[in-house]
C-alpha cells in the first residue's frame, strides 16, 4: 500500500480547447463551390454548345453563350437518335429486370439458404467480376454465333445478363447478409419452403438491394458501348451509344448535334438516379428484431 | 399432444467441437420443461435438434414415439418462440400471427377466426394492424408467442424467451407463459440461463454443463438435492456457502468451527455446501459460527449478511464454472486468504451491522457434502 500512496498520481491531459473559428463555414462552402464548379463547366459547355446553331459552334466561343437560341441541335439528335434510344430501352428494361431477380435468386441460396459449397461458389462468381470485356469480347461473339443465339438485341441483352451475375449476386449476399437467420428459421418452423420464404419474406424487405442492383446494372448496360458494337451487326439494332459515336462526321464535326445527342444519351440514367434514389430505404428491418 | 424422448444424443461439429454428448431427456405429454445451464452449455444445440434446425449426430430422437431424425422441420409440427422473437417486419401482427395458417391454406374464415382467439388470449386485440416496430418488447414477445400458438402445435420450444426484456416485464410474462401453457396443455421444451426463470417456470428442470446432463428433477428437487458440486453452486440465488472441510471422529471441521457429521459420512475431506436461507442468527446454544460480519445487504424481506469463514473456498470453482468463465476468487472483505465468503439469511429487524460480531446457527440437517475430487454429491 506505501508504494501505491508513492507513486504520483495520474493527471488526465486536459484537453486543448480549439476555439472554433466563425469564418469556417463560408471557407468550406467556399471551396465546395470551387469544386463544384471545376466539375461543372464541362456541362456548362455541353448544355449552352447544345442551344447553339452549327456556325457558332467553333472552339473560340465555346465559353459564351449562344446569341441565338436554338433547339435545331435538339431536334436533329432527336430525329438521329430516337430509334436507337428505343433500342437502348428495349434492351436495357428487361435485361435489368432479369438480373435483379437472378441477383436476389443468387444471393439469396448463397447466404441464407446455403447449399454446400455455396462459398466457393460465391468466390467463383467474383472472379467473373475481374475479367475484363476486352478479353471475352472474340469469343463470346463467336459463341453467341456458333449456338445461334436470336441476333440482335435478345443476343446483347443475354451477354449483359449474363455479365450482371457476378455484381448483382454480391449486392444481394451482402444486403442478405444482414437479414438475421432468426427470420429464416422462423420462416420453416412455420413451414415455409425456400421458395416460399425467398417470396413471402425475403423478397419483401428487399427492396433497398433492388434499388442498388437495378440502378447499377441499367446504367451499365445503357452506358455500353463495346459490347454493343461486338455482338451487333445491324445498325438498325444499334444502342444509342453507338449511334452517338456515330453522330461524329468524316470531316467536319458538328459540336451542337453532339452536345445535345450526348445529353440526350445520358438523360435516362439520370432520371433513373432521381427516381430510384428516393426509394434507397433505411431502416426497413427496424422492429423485426429487439433494438 | 406428444411426448418427448431424447436418446443419447450427440450434436459433433465439422470442427470436431461436441456441443451436446450424450443427452438422454424424457419429457411427457403436456410437461414444461426447463433446460437451464450457464451460455455454450449446449442447452440452444439441443433445442434446435428437437426443432429439426440442426442435423442430430448421433442418438434417437422420437416425438409422440415415432423417430424423427429424418423428419423436416416442417413435418415435426413444431412451434418455436426465438430469443429476439424474429417477427416478418413487413408483416402486421395479424399476418404474422396467420402466416403458418396462410402456408397450410386454411380457409379464409378460419384463419380469421383463429387470429381473433389468439390475439384475445394475448391481449392483442387492438395491436392486429401494427408493424413490428410499432410495438414495445412485451407486445413483439407477446406476437412472436402468438405466431407459435395459432398453429396448435404438439410442442413448443421457447429459446430464452424473455431475456431481452426488462425485469419487471419479464417476471410478468413468466406468469403469463406458464399459465398459457398449462391451459393450452402442449408439451413444451424452455430454454434459458436464468436459474430462478427455471426453478420458477418449469415442471422440472434439466441442467445441463458442457453438453453433459447433469441433473434432471423437479424445482424443488434439484434445489435441494443438487446432484453435483456445479449443480449446488448453479441453482440458487443468492448461490450456496461451499467451502473445504476434513471430518474426524464423527464431525466437521470447518475452519475452527466443528459441526456434528452426519454418521454415513465416511470421507476424510469434504466440500459443505449451505445455502443462505439455512444459515440464521443463533439463538439458543446449536452449532453455531462465530463470525464477524462483513457487510450487509437489504433485499426487503430479508438480511443477507455476510462474514468470512476461515477455511478454504469452493465456491469460486463452482462459479466459474457455472458462469463459464473465470471468476475472481471470493474473498471475503476481511479475512483474507485461505477464508471463503458466506452468506446467511437474517431476520430485516436483527439490525445487525457492518463489523459486529455475530453467532450464525447452522443446521446439521441441511449441510450438502460434496466429494472434493469428484464434485459429486456425497449421500447415505
Amino acid at each position: 500500500m506505501s508504494s501505491l500512496s508513492q507513486t504520483p498520481p495520474i493527471v488526465a491531459p486536459v484537453p486543448r480547447l480549439r476555439r472554433r473559428a466563425r469564418s469556417a463555414p463560408l471557407a468550406r462552402y467556399a471551396l465546395l463551390l470551387l469544386f463544384a464548379v471545376i466539375v461543372l463547366i464541362p456541362v456548362y459547355v455541353l448544355v449552352v454548345t447544345s442551344f447553339k446553331g452549327v456556325l457558332e459552334t467553333d472552339a473560340s466561343h465555346a465559353w459564351s453563350l449562344p446569341h441565338l437560341w436554338t433547339t435545331e441541335a435538339w431536334s436533329q439528335a432527336w430525329t438521329q437518335l430516337s430509334p436507337n434510344l428505343g433500342n437502348s430501352f428495349k434492351l436495357v428494361i428487361p435485361a435489368t429486370v432479369i438480373s435483379v431477380v437472378l441477383g436476389a435468386l443468387n444471393g439469396f441460396v448463397l447466404s441464407k439458404w446455403k447449399f454446400p459449397g455455396a462459398d466457393i461458389v460465391f468466390t467463383l462468381f467474383l472472379f467473373g467480376m475481374f475479367i475484363p470485356y476486352q478479353a471475352v469480347m472474340i469469343p463470346l461473339t463467336t459463341l453467341l454465333e456458333d449456338v445461334h443465339f436470336p441476333a440482335g438485341i435478345p443476343r446483347l441483352a443475354f451477354a449483359h445478363i449474363v455479365y450482371g451475375i457476378p455484381i448483382t449476386a454480391l449486392i444481394f449476399r451482402n444486403y442478405y447478409a444482414t437479414i438475421p437467420n432468426d427470420l429464416m428459421e422462423a420462416a420453416r418452423m412455420d413451414r415455409a419452403g425456400m421458395l416460399r420464404t425467398f417470396w413471402s419474406v425475403v423478397l419483401p424487405i428487399s427492396m433497398p438491394a433492388f434499388v442498388v442492383a437495378a440502378i447499377w446494372q441499367f446504367t451499365s448496360i445503357w452506358n455500353d458501348f463495346l459490347f454493343a458494337v461486338f455482338i451487333i451487326t445491324d445498325p438498325a439494332k444499334w444502342p444509342v451509344t453507338v449511334a452517338l459515336n456515330n453522330t461524329t462526321g468524316s470531316l467536319v464535326t458538328p459540336y451542337n448535334l453532339q452536345m445535345s445527342a450526348a445529353l440526350l444519351a445520358s438523360l435516362p440514367t439520370l432520371i433513373v438516379y432521381v427516381l430510384l434514389g428516393r426509394y434507397f430505404m433505411r431502416g426497413l428491418m427496424a422492429g423485426a428484431l429487439k433494438g | 399432444m406428444a411426448d418427448i424422448v431424447l436418446d443419447d444424443i450427440y450434436k459433433r461439429y465439422p470442427n470436431g467441437f461436441e456441443a451436446v454428448k450424450g443427452l438422454s431427456l424424457e419429457i411427457a405429454d403436456g410437461e414444461l420443461l426447463v433446460l437451464v445451464g450457464p451460455s455454450g452449455c449446449g442447452k440452444t444445440t439441443a433445442l434446435r435438434m428437437v426443432a429439426g434446425l440442426e442435423d442430430i449426430t448421433s442418438g434417437d430422437l422420437f416425438i409422440g414415439g415415432h423417430r424423427v431424425n429424418d423428419v423436416l422441420e416442417r413435418d415435426r409440427d413444431i412451434a418455436m418462440v426465438f430469443q429476439n422473437y424474429a417477427l416478418y417486419p413487413h408483416m402486421t401482427v395479424a399476418q404474422n400471427i396467420a402466416f403458418s395458417l396462410k402456408l397450410a391454406k386454411a380457409p379464409k374464415h378460419e384463419i380469421r377466426a383463429r387470429v381473433r382467439e389468439t390475439a384475445e388470449l394475448l391481449g392483442l386485440e387492438n395491436l392486429l394492424d401494427r408493424r413490428p416496430k410499432q410495438l414495445s418488447g412485451g407486445q413483439r414477445q407477446r406476437v412472436a408467442m402468438g405466431r407459435a400458438i395459432i398453429r396448435k402445435p404438439r410442442v413448443f420450444l421457447m429459446d430464452e424467451p424473455l431475456s431481452n426484456l426488462d425485469a419487471q416485464l419479464r417476471v410478468q410474462m413468466r406468469g403469463e407463459i406458464e399459465a398459457l401453457q398449462k391451459r393450452l396443455g402442449v408439451t413444451t421444451v424452455y430454454v434459458t440461463h436464468d436459474q430462478v426463470e427455471a426453478l420458477t417456470m418449469g415442471d422440472r428442470i434439466a441442467v445441463l454443463r458442457d453438453g453433459v446432463l447433469q441433473q434432471v428433477g423437479t424445482p424443488a428437487d434439484v434445489y435441494d438435492n443438487p446432484a453435483n458440486l456445479f449443480v449446488a453452486g448453479f441453482i440458487g440465488s443468492p448461490p450456496m456457502n461451499l467451502a473445504h472441510a476434513t471430518v474426524e471422529n464423527g464431525s466437521v471441521r470447518l475452519g475452527e468451527t466443528t459441526l456434528p457429521a452426519p454418521p454415513w459420512l465416511k470421507a476424510e475431506r469434504v466440500i459443505v455446501g449451505v445455502r443462505p436461507e439455512d444459515l440464521h442468527q443463533a439463538r439458543n446454544g446449536g452449532p453455531a459460527l462465530q463470525a464477524q460480519v462483513d457487510r450487509v445487504e437489504s433485499v426487503g424481506a430479508s438480511l443477507l449478511v455476510h462474514f468470512p469463514v476461515d477455511a478454504r473456498d469452493a465456491k469460486s470453482r463452482a462459479l466459474a464454472a457455472a458462469t463459464g468463465g473465470p471468476v475472481l476468487e471470493a474473498v471475503p472483505l476481511t479475512g483474507g486468504e485461505g477464508t471463503s465468503a458466506f452468506t446467511a439469511t437474517f431476520e430485516p429487524r436483527s439490525m445487525i451491522r457492518a463489523g459486529e460480531r455475530v453467532s450464525v446457527g447452522v443446521d446439521p440437517e441441511r449441510l450438502h457434502f460434496f466429494d472434493p475430487d469428484t464434485e459429486q454429491t456425497l449421500r447415505p
